[in-house]
């Protein structure tokens, strides 16, 4: 059984919602990235998603542009990323970790040693942001033998047809897109949210876990209510943002934001 | 005739293009597709299509014979398709006004454009301005300062210009960006893509609008040259122009094409904009396609002189036309294509475009390979007007 069904299974028994914060890897440096996994862990997150730095992030907002050209600075690059997934492996065999990022890097170094390289290092699975389902063929075949989950978004805009397409392609969970726009855009919408996921679950058993727009513990409360699984991104990046100068209090700040969120996630049941 | 029946379905063209981007995106990309197929081969959008370009454009654009230039390069004849001579100066409009027609017909209030020279960007704004629409341009920073009168002709027409500071600031900063504007304003936004990239059915709908460039060439030649040319040259950025002269002439073996790409610097250095001549494979902007970018898959800083050719992929058409040897792609350099700009002017009294120049700049070389006999069609895609200030710049001559 993957790490991302059996994190999903054991939250569904104890009837509890996954807590899933992204972060850039490499950001503010490189050798920042697996501390914050661990402190994210900590304060409570059950899936980590960690964001392949690109330099073209059609799909995201200002924060988490900002956050892939810090990383960039560095020259972090996807190899590096997977290296940094194999050093939190050393200390954390159970927190499912799922990248998540263009194709482009990926495609330059061939999907086949991707792969491998991530089953080697521990990943669990995968959500490219630019892969539709339509184009996912020549991919998913190769990232499912080397036992990784493939995520799929599915956003407001997804018609009943596509929503089961996708559906039947996707493993591990779904990823919810909350709003039409880019990623720590502002605005929540719950009941189109709820409208939304009614809709999906028509279509799948996968856990749907929802984001854009989740950035504190009442915003993680109310999507909570309605989803299986809460993305928080930006609201954290956004921290590193504010604190870069000072990259010795992330891991803490990180934390400090995260626990609110766990602390409301868990007062739903 | 060859057959030639591209994209697939998936709009594909061989192993390019498709649709790469977000969910989001995935179902206003199939409306769109939807209601071109629909209206292109509607008789009153047609027909309000090609009122809109013979009376508002000025179409046909000529066929020149540039009698001058062609003693002077000492080999086939040269023709020029003066794209130039369009309203806004450029073929750009060709296309604006058919995406902005689209737009109309399916109810949009706003459109949003991405330029880098600024010549999508002005054709985007004069056509918002006719059709009473809303308008915002996105642009590199660093374009908006290398074309600053292009910025004031845009916002004299009422567009928004809003300057992007992300990444290397320039055109593929800016289509980032509109990008990201379009999946946040769906409902009541179409974004005018001004080039053959970006993802299906962009590529497909931008040719086919700026395929009257090729069409007109069919019918003109036989008249003023006696016969179909024996090469069509055109500069290549994107390539709007340059499919827009070609694709209907694919079916027609005997006619070369060549693409011409911004060497800039030299292709041994980093400072270029020629995927095609010194690129790979990769997926960028929603489509697969030859793309400039490093071992780790992050998309490189281009150079080039021309602003508008000044770009890290290309369509995904020409990586196709490439691979299946039908067009030969090369590349000029920037002071080759300075050079042609001179000679152009002086010999013609026609200042182009520095993008054009590029274009020139192979035929001249071409030419001196062909006998007097043999023909050229250049596709003078753009007026020079908006190059005249970098190119005193170059030359430390101060207009102010």
């Amino acid at each position: 059984m993957s790490r991302l069904l059996e994190t999903f299974n054991a939250l569904k028994t104890q009837n509890r919602k996954a807590l899933i914060p992204f972060i850039t890897a490499g950001d503010p440096h490189p050798q920042y990235t697996v501390g914050f996994m661990h402190a994210l862990v900590k304060a409570g997150a059950d899936v980590l998603e960690l964001g392949i730095p690109f330099s073209d992030p059609m799909a995201d907002g200002p924060t988490i542009q900002l956050a892939c050209e810090r990383a960039l600075v560095h020259n972090t690059s996807l190899w590096q990323v997977m290296d940094m997934v194999a050093e939190f492996r050393k200390t954390d065999a159970k927190t499912p970790v799922v990248l998540m990022g263009y194709l482009n890097p990926i495609e330059m170094r061939g999907v086949e040693a991707f792969a491998k390289k991530a089953q080697a290092t521990g990943v669990d699975g995968v959500l490219i942001v630019d892969l539709a389902v339509e184009e996912s063929s020549a991919y998913l075949p190769t990232l499912r033998q080397h036992g990784l989950d493939c995520i799929f978004l599915l956003a407001p805009t997804s018609p009943e047809a596509r929503i089961a397409a996708i559906a039947k392609e996707a493993s591990g969970y779904l990823y919810y897109v909350s709003l039409k726009g880019v990623t720590g855009a502002a605005t929540l919408d719950i009941d189109s949210v709820t409208a939304k996921l009614a809709e999906i679950r028509k279509h799948t058993q996968l856990p749907v876990a929802v984001g854009f727009g989740i950035r504190d513990a009442a915003s993680a409360a109310a999507v909570g209510k309605v989803a299986d699984g809460v993305v928080v991104g930006s609201a954290l990046v956004s921290e590193i943002e504010k604190n870069q100068a000072n990259p010795g209090v992330l891991a803490g700040l990180l934390a400090d934001k995260l626990a609110p969120m766990r602390a409301a996630l868990d007062q739903l049941k | 005739m060859m057959s030639y029946e591209y994209p697939d379905a998936g709009g594909h063209y061989g192993p390019y293009g498709g649709q790469f981007v977000a969910e989001t995106l995935m179902e206003p990309l199939r409306e769109l597709e939807a209601a071109y197929t629909k209206l292109k081969n509607d008789p009153a959008f047609l027909a309000e299509l090609d009122r809109d370009l013979t009376h508002y454009v000025g179409r046909p654009s000529p066929l020149y014979h540039a009698e001058r230039l062609t003693k002077a390069w000492g080999g086939a004849q040269v023709w020029l398709k003066r794209e130039d001579l369009n309203h806004t100066g450029a073929h750009k409009v060709n296309n604006t006004i058919g995406q902005a027609l689209l737009a109309k017909h399916l109810g949009k209030t706003r459109i949003i454009a991405e330029t880098g020279a600024g010549q999508h960007g002005v054709a985007s704004a004069t056509i918002a301005a006719r059709l009473g629409l809303e308008c915002v341009v996105y642009m590199g920073a660093e374009d908006v300062q290398r074309q600053s009168p292009n910025v004031y002709r845009m916002k004299l027409l009422g567009a928004k210009v809003v300057p992007v500071h992300s990444g290397t600031k320039t055109l593929k900063d800016a289509m980032n960006e509109a990008l990201r504007d379009w999946v946040t304003n769906v409902d009541n936004t179409f974004y005018v893509i001004g080039t053959v990239a970006g993802p299906h059915p962009y590529p497909m709908l931008v040719r086919d609008f700026q395929s009257i460039i090729g069409r007109e060439v069919i019918e003109q030649a036989p008249k003023q040259i006696g016969r179909q040319p024996d090469a069509l040259v055109a500069c290549v950025g994107g390539g709007s122009n340059a499919i827009g002269l070609f694709y209907p002439y694919i079916g027609e073996p005997a006619v070369k094409m060549y693409g011409v790409e911004a060497a800039g610097r030299g292709l041994n250095t980093p400072d270029h904009a020629a995927p095609l001549t010194a690129g790979k494979p990769g997926v960028l902007h929603g489509n697969r396609t030859y793309i400039m970018a490093d071992e780790n898959g992050q998309i490189l800083p281009t150079h080039s002189i021309s602003a508008g050719l000044d770009y890290p992929g290309v369509g995904p058409e020409h990586s196709w036309l490439k691979d299946s040897g039908r067009v030969t792609y090369v590349a000029a350099d920037d002071d080759e294509a300075l050079a042609s700009f001179h000679e152009l002017t002086r010999l013609e009294g026609i200042i182009p475009a520095l993008e054009s120049s590029h274009a020139l700049a192979y035929a001249k070389k071409l030419a001196a390979t062909m006998g007097k006999e043999q023909s050229i069609v250049v596709n003078l895609s753009g007026r020079g007007d908006k190059d005249i200030f970098t190119i005193a710049k170059l030359e430390g001559i101060s207009l102010l």
